[in-house]
C-alpha cells in the first residue's frame, strides 16, 4: 500500500485524577466535522476525557466510535452520561445527543476554558471551513463569519497537499520554515490549482521546502482576508487542526501582528468541549 | 451580535449581516424578500437565551450572491426590500 503523507494521528486521552463516581454531573459533548470527529466528556466541568478521529463515510457510526473511544478504559459507559451536545457539520447525526448547537457557538464557548477569558477573537481552521469569530469574556459570540465554500485554506486542503509532495503533514509547518527566503504565495489557495501550480513550480526545480513555504503563506494571507472583516482583537487563539500547522499559524500572527495564545489541550477539541459545557450548563436549567 | 451570512470568494465578499442588538425578530424582511432567503429563528449562536432573530436560511448561505441579483441592478440606486423593510436597520449588505 502507497504510504499516507496525509494521515494524522488519531487519539484518546483520560484525566488520572479525577473519581467520575462523586456524583458530580457528567456531559459530553461531540464534534462530527467533515474531516475529523471529536468527543469530550465533562465531570462537574472538568475535563476528564477526550478522543479525535477521523469522520468515516457514515457520520452516526463516527459520534458513536469516537464517544466509545474517549471513554475507553474509563469504566464510564454513554448511560451515566447525563446530557451531550452535538455539534459541527455532522451535528444532526449524533444518535445520543440531547440536543444540537452550531459549532460556531461552541467553538468560542470551549476556547474560554482553553485559553482563558482574555480571549476575544478565534479563527477555527477546520477540515472543510474556516470560521472567524468574536466573543466576550463570557465566551459568547458577538461577531462572527463562516467560509465553507471550497476547501482552500482548511485541512483537506493541506492534506491533499502533503500528499501530493509526499510529506508527512505533521511535518508540513516546520519544513516550511527550511527555506532560503520567503518565496512569493503560491497564487491560488483552491486545492485544485494549488496542485497543479505547486507541481509546475517542483517541476521548475523549487524545492519541496519552498513549494510548501508558497503554500502556507497563501493559506494564511486567505484567511487573514476573513479576518479583516470582524476585525481582529487580541487575546487571539487559532483553533482546529490547522492551529498544529506552525507554517500556517506564524505566517498569519506575522501578517496581523498579533501573537497567538498557546495551550495545554488540544486545539481541535474546543467544538466538543464547548459543546460539553453548553450540556453542563442546559442539564443544569433543565433544558 | 454581528451576524455575517454569506461567503467571501474570488470574486468579492457576499455578506448579509444582521444586528442582533438591533433585531428584534419582528419578522417584517421576510415575506418581502423575493427570493425566500430569509427566516426568523431562535438564535442559534447563543443557545442559552430565548430570543428570535432574523437569519439567511442555511441552504441560501452558499450562494446568496444569485439568490440576491435580482434585486440589485446594476448602477441603479435602489433600496433593497429586505433592509427597507426593516425599520430597526438591523439589515446590511457588504455588497
Ligand atoms: S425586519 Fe429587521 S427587526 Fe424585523 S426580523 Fe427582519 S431584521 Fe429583524
Ligand atoms: S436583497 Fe432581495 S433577495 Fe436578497 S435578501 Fe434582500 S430582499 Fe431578499
Amino acid at each position: 500500500m502507497a504510504k499516507e503523507f496525509w494521515r494524522w494521528k488519531e487519539y484518546n486521552w483520560k484525566s488520572e485524577n479525577i473519581n467520575w463516581n462523586n456524583g458530580a454531573i457528567i456531559t459530553g459533548g461531540v464534534d462530527v466535522g467533515s474531516v475529523s470527529s471529536q468527543a469530550v466528556v465533562l465531570v462537574g466541568g472538568e475535563l476528564f476525557a477526550y478522543s479525535s478521529m477521523r469522520t468515516g463515510s457514515d457520520s452516526p457510526m463516527s459520534a458513536v466510535n469516537s464517544m466509545n473511544w474517549a471513554l475507553e478504559g474509563t469504566g464510564m459507559t454513554l448511560e451515566n452520561i447525563k446530557y451531550v451536545v452535538g455539534t459541527g457539520y455532522g451535528r444532526v447525526n449524533v444518535p445520543f445527543a440531547n440536543k444540537t448547537i452550531t459549532e460556531i457557538a461552541c467553538h468560542a464557548r470551549g476556547a474560554n476554558l482553553m485559553y482563558g477569558n482574555s480571549v476575544r477573537t478565534i479563527l477555527d481552521m477546520g477540515g472543510q471551513d474556516c470560521k472567524a469569530i468574536r466573543c466576550d469574556e463570557k465566551g459568547k459570540v458577538t461577531n462572527f463569519l463562516m467560509n465553507d465554500k471550497c476547501a482552500a485554506g482548511t485541512g483537506r486542503g493541506m492534506e491533499v497537499f502533503a500528499d501530493l509532495l509526499s510529506v508527512p503533514i505533521e511535518d508540513v509547518g516546520e519544513l516550511s520554515f527550511y527555506v532560503e527566503e520567503e518565496p512569493p504565495p503560491v497564487s491560488s489557495t483552491c486545492v485544485v490549482f494549488a496542485k497543479t501550480e505547486a507541481t509546475g513550480l517542483l517541476r521548475e526545480g523549487w524545492h519541496k521546502n519552498k513549494v510548501i513555504a508558497a503554500y502556507c503563506s497563501a493559506m494564511a494571507h486567505r484567511v487573514v482576508s476573513l479576518l479583516e472583516r470582524i476585525g481582529v482583537e487580541d487575546d487571539f487563539v487559532i483553533t482546529g487542526g490547522i492551529a498544529k500547522n506552525v507554517g500556517v499559524v506564524r505566517r498569519i500572527a506575522k501578517e496581523i501582528g498579533i501573537k497567538t495564545l498557546e495551550t495545554e489541550y488540544d486545539s481541535q477539541i474546543a467544538g466538543a468541549l464547548g459543546a460539553a459545557l453548553f450540556a453542563r450548563s442546559l442539564a443544569e436549567k433543565g433544558k | 451580535m454581528i451576524a455575517n451570512f454569506g461567503y467571501k470568494d474570488g470574486s468579492g465578499d457576499f455578506y448579509i449581516i444582521i444586528d442582533t442588538d438591533k433585531c428584534n425578530g419582528c419578522g417584517d424582511c421576510v415575506p418581502v424578500c423575493p427570493a425566500g432567503i430569509l427566516e426568523v429563528r431562535d438564535n442559534e449562536y447563543d443557545p442559552m437565551a430565548d430570543d428570535l432573530m432574523a437569519a439567511v436560511k442555511e441552504e441560501f448561505r452558499k450562494k446568496i450572491k444569485y439568490s440576491c441579483s435580482p434585486c440589485k441592478p446594476d448602477n441603479i440606486d435602489y433600496t433593497l426590500p429586505c433592509v427597507k423593510a426593516c425599520q430597526f436597520d438591523a439589515i446590511t449588505h457588504s455588497w
